[in-house]
């Protein structure tokens, strides 16, 4: 053993593996002009590295950013200022360091060690057939102590505890978790619903919870509005379901919708002689903003064509046919709020979108 | 009594005397160090993922030091003055004190975001070398569904870690998800209400999506992935074929130094490219797009990339509704619950299907190129084409807006295209691969273009080509067997250019002779393929 190099003790070892090194070269010369080079290649990237890290610690803690290290009464600047440059200097600084690292790391490994190529026996398939038999008669042996086969009862006896634990197991998440969708009836009912507003009717309001007048809307123009619940949260993601579009119609594109509106059963005119007796008030038009697709803000209203479009699925909706979805994949109406005008001035829902479900449509949804 | 002297030298090999002592590890260890791994630079497309996992893990943690999941509603009084005044969650507030006043809180962010990104990419990337390949074959079958299982999590993994800041955007895909699980029959309305503890939002949903993002998902990833390359390990790495490669061994590198000092060095790499992305390229600049408000959305609202396909599935879907016995489908489900089914269940099973067209049951050790299995390419580009028609169309907006196209022209080019482009993707992806593999065969059987010209006595013009194999007594050379490994096609690639030289400005040495291609064991050389 004393004689042999401890690369022929390597080579040995690796043999008793089924590895044998066939080839093992240094890329250069020791010593020599191109391998001192390399070296110092890789202590370029090492320094560098270090360097870089350096600037990335004093970056960090002297970069004017926040009022480091206390944060009190500091305040974002807007525009350009040194700030911006905080972020990007860091990912600079700690791309360079880890780049420079890995760069040094790979020239060492992939220069600086000798190459080879060695060479180990891959075993193709399974087992012996010895070996497969006696592990499988093992295990089936285990099968036998257990003795079921002799043993009926036990078998038996076994399906109680794996069906008690298993029902318990999954009892307990499935009954924490679970909610009725149907009591209350969540999908039915919106923020308009006047339970919302101790019984009473529900305005419309802005999202800055002021009530509408109809001449806020000018003609040809739409503002998103909210139920003004009696919680004061109307606006806000309590009542996701329930923003619509209040949209102000040119009188012919208002008296086209009123003529489709005949054909429905809902937000008919009830009162031929009164414009006001149906779903609409005035050329004043509310459908609900939750698209009957995906329940994305359909928000997108073109003036010209009277089309909404949901910029989500592209879903397209044309409103002086009552909301009829013409392009893309939503296959329902957006439903419509009934509006009115109440005593003070202002518009209200006259019902919570006459009871259809707002939003995207599910296996128990009726025909709408 | 004498204090004995502490002989430094002798001590690294005492203390691996010690260690052996109880462990006994000296044999399984040395077995480990020896273990031959096969190189190429497309083994290294699944280690780039195994990477972002790992930066990941690292940023994931510094997030969760400073991030609060919850939906209570607060009003913004913080450093970021155009925000102050709203309305939104705590989630959302967390979110942005993350990116203002944390320092260093938004590169990490970035980083986060990034990585993510770079790990679904790279999911993707190695599945189809491995496809292409054909390393899913028996015996990687299981690997193959590890894998398959993993892009599926992280799929989940990064849409819930997307919903977490609250913002416009990621309210909007929330809301989508609840509309995906309210289309599933039956159970629909259900499964969504459970989920919300409710009507969407709800108050609870962040909660539960953070301990899935921080906990639950990443333990079950950890898990599959060290089961995935604990497989590599066991059942050894596939190789490319070539001269002493056969089907019964491995030839490459041992595992240490070289090849682990290579890993090393990739890893910082990638981690190096992640923080130069994190800390250069703006990414999710939530304070842009505000808290999420359900009448609120803009358009050119994209998902991240890894979602678009379905985005754009969805998109495509046209608007078909069955409704029967008072019951209704929505359209929703199809492009968005039974596609992903599909494209679940179909590929998993595809090492299984291919065996039974091609009626090969044997263990595969050899790569295939992909031109030597046509058909299987074929396969591939179809699904690719698939694939990007769906990515494509989940941006169809911005390429209407973008190209002034009109948008429902983009829609109708991508139903047509879906059905129309994969089939021609298989014809072409087949087409070449024949061609190419025609070619190799032709190199083989005649030699390399040398681009000399002769001219015959009878005043022909021919092209000399130079044979690869020694030629017999009549000029003509020996027949050369296709052995599935690249055929040198350039007499560059025969040696007829010279070595290059080292160094910058002048040679670091005089040029040395060319190197002979190293020897290999005669019963290697004669078992290629």
């Amino acid at each position: 053993m004393t004689e042999k190099s401890r690369f022929e003790i390597v080579r040995e070892g690796a043999r008793k593996d089924g590895i044998e090194i066939v080839h093992y070269e240094s890329q250069f010369a020791p010593g020599s002009k191109t391998e001192n080079r390399m070296v110092r290649i890789v202590a370029f990237f090492f320094l560098l590295s270090g360097f870089a890290g350096l600037a990335f610690v004093a970056a960090y803690v002297w970069w004017p950013f926040t009022d480091f290290p206390s944060v009190d009464g500091w305040e974002y600047a807007p525009g350009n200022s040194p700030m911006k440059g905080f972020t990007p200097i860091l990912g600079l600084t700690l791309g360079v360091t880890l780049l420079a690292l890995g760069l040094g790391i790979l020239t060492w490994g992939k220069k600086l060690m000798p190459h080879e190529i060695a060479i180990q026996e891959r075993h193709v398939g399974g087992s012996s057939p010895e070996e497969r038999k006696l592990t499988g008669n093992t295990l089936a042996f285990i099968g036998q102590e257990f003795g079921l086969s002799r043993r009926p009862l036990l078998k038996v006896a076994l399906a109680a505890p794996a069906a008690g634990l298993g029902a318990a197991a999954l009892a307990v998440p499935v009954g924490m978790l679970i909610k009725d969708p149907h009591h209350p009836d969540i999908f039915f009912t919106t923020g308009f619903n006047p339970v919302n507003n101790n019984g009473k009717p529900v305005r419309l309001m802005r999202e800055d919870n002021t009530y509408i007048r109809p001449e806020d809307v000018s003609v040809g123009g739409q503002i998103t509005a909210f139920p003004a619940t009696a919680d004061g949260h109307g606006a806000s993601n309590k009542y996701a379901d329930s923003p619509v579009l209040l949209i102000h119609l040119r009188q012919q594109d208002a008296d086209h919708l009123r003529g489709q509106l005949q054909n429905h059963s809902q937000n008919k005119l009830q009162n031929p002689s009164d414009p006001n007796s149906g779903g609409m008030y005035g050329n004043l038009v509310a459908y609900s903003k939750i698209c009957t697709h995906a329940g994305c803000p359909a928000s997108l209203y073109e003036q010209q064509t009277n089309k909404l479009l949901c910029p989500c699925h592209q879903s397209q909706f044309l409103i002086t046919e009552n909301a009829r979805p013409v392009f893309g994949p939503a296959t329902r109406r957006l439903p419509m709020l009934p509006i009115g005008l109440d005593e003070e001035g202002f518009l209200y829902a006259k019902s919570d979108f006459g009871g259809v479900p707002v939003g995207p449509a599910f296996w128990e949804k009726p025909e709408a | 009594m004498k204090r004995r002297k502490l002989d430094v030298k002798q001590l690294p090999a005492k203390v691996a005397g010690e260690v052996d002592d109880r462990f006994h590890a000296a044999t399984p260890l040395r077995g480990i160090l020896n273990k031959v791994f096969p190189d190429h630079w497309s083994f290294l497309l699944g280690e780039i993922a195994l990477f972002s996992f790992i930066v990941l893990l690292l940023t994931g943690t510094f997030l969760a030091l400073f991030f609060e999941p919850s939906m209570q509603e607060v009003v913004y009084d913080g450093s970021y003055t155009p925000l102050r005044g709203m309305h939104m969650s705590r989630a959302f507030e967390t979110s942005l004190e993350l990116s203002f006043d944390v320092r260093g809180g938004l590169i990490m962010r970035q980083m986060h975001h990034w990585a993510a990104l770079l790990f679904m990419a790279a999911i993707v990337i190695h599945m189809c070398r491995i496809f292409f390949t054909g390393a899913f074959r028996k015996p990687r079958e299981l690997n193959w569904i590890l894998g398959m299982l993993m892009f599926w999590l992280g799929f989940l993994e990064g849409f819930a870690g997307y919903s977490l800041p609250d913002d416009a955007l990621s309210g909007t895909g929330l809301r989508i998800a609840s509309a995906i699980m309210l289309s599933i029959p039956i159970v629909g309305s259900w499964v969504t209400t459970s989920l919300f503890g409710g009507e969407f939002p709800g108050e609870i949903i962040l909660e539960r999506f953070y301990i899935l993002h921080v906990f639950l998902l990443p333990l079950v990833l950890l898990t599959l992935i060290t089961v995935h390359i604990g497989l590599v390990f066991i059942q050894k790495h596939t190789q490319w074929p070539g001269p002493g490669r056969t089907n019964n061994n491995v030839v490459g590198e041992r595992f240490v130094p070289r090849y682990t000092i290579k890993q090393a060095g990739f890893f910082m790499m990638v981690f190096g490219v992640i923080a130069l992305m994190g800390g250069l390229f703006q990414i999710n600049p939530i304070w842009l797009f505000g808290p999420y408000e359900a009448a609120v959305v803009s358009a050119g609202s994209q998902p991240d990339w890894y979602v678009m396909f379905l985005d754009g599935s969805t998109r495509l879907m046209p608007a078909w509704e069955i409704r029967a016995f008072g019951y209704t489908i929505p359209p929703l489900l199809w492009p968005t619950v039974v596609l992903p089914g599909i494209l679940t269940v179909v590929p998993m099973l595809y090492p299984w299907i291919e065996a039974r067209f091609t009626k090969d049951r044997g263990h595969h050790n050899l790569l295939q190129r992909p031109r030597d299995m046509p058909e299987r390419t074929g396969f591939g580009v179809a699904s690719i084409t698939f694939y990007l028609v769906l990515a494509l169309s989940g941006g169809n907006d911005v390429i209407a807006d973008k190209f002034h196209i009109s948008l429902n022209a983009m829609t109708w080019a991508g139903r047509i295209g879906l059905l129309v482009l994969p089939p021609l993707g298989y014809y072409l992806g087949r087409r070449i691969a024949l061609g190419l593999q025609q070619h190799d065969r032709e190199v083989l059987a005649h030699g390399v273009e040398t681009g000399i010209i002769k001219l015959l006595p009878n005043g022909q013009y021919v092209e000399v080509h130079q044979p690869l194999a020694p030629v017999d007594d009549h000029g003509h050379p020996e027949q050369l067997p296709y052995a599935g490994w690249t055929v040198p096609k350039k007499m560059n690639r025969l040696g007829a250019l010279g070595p290059a030289i080292k160094g910058f400005f002048k040679p670091a040495e005089p040029a040395s002779p060319p190197k002979t291609p190293p020897a290999l064991p005669a019963k290697d050389k004669d078992k290629v393929h």
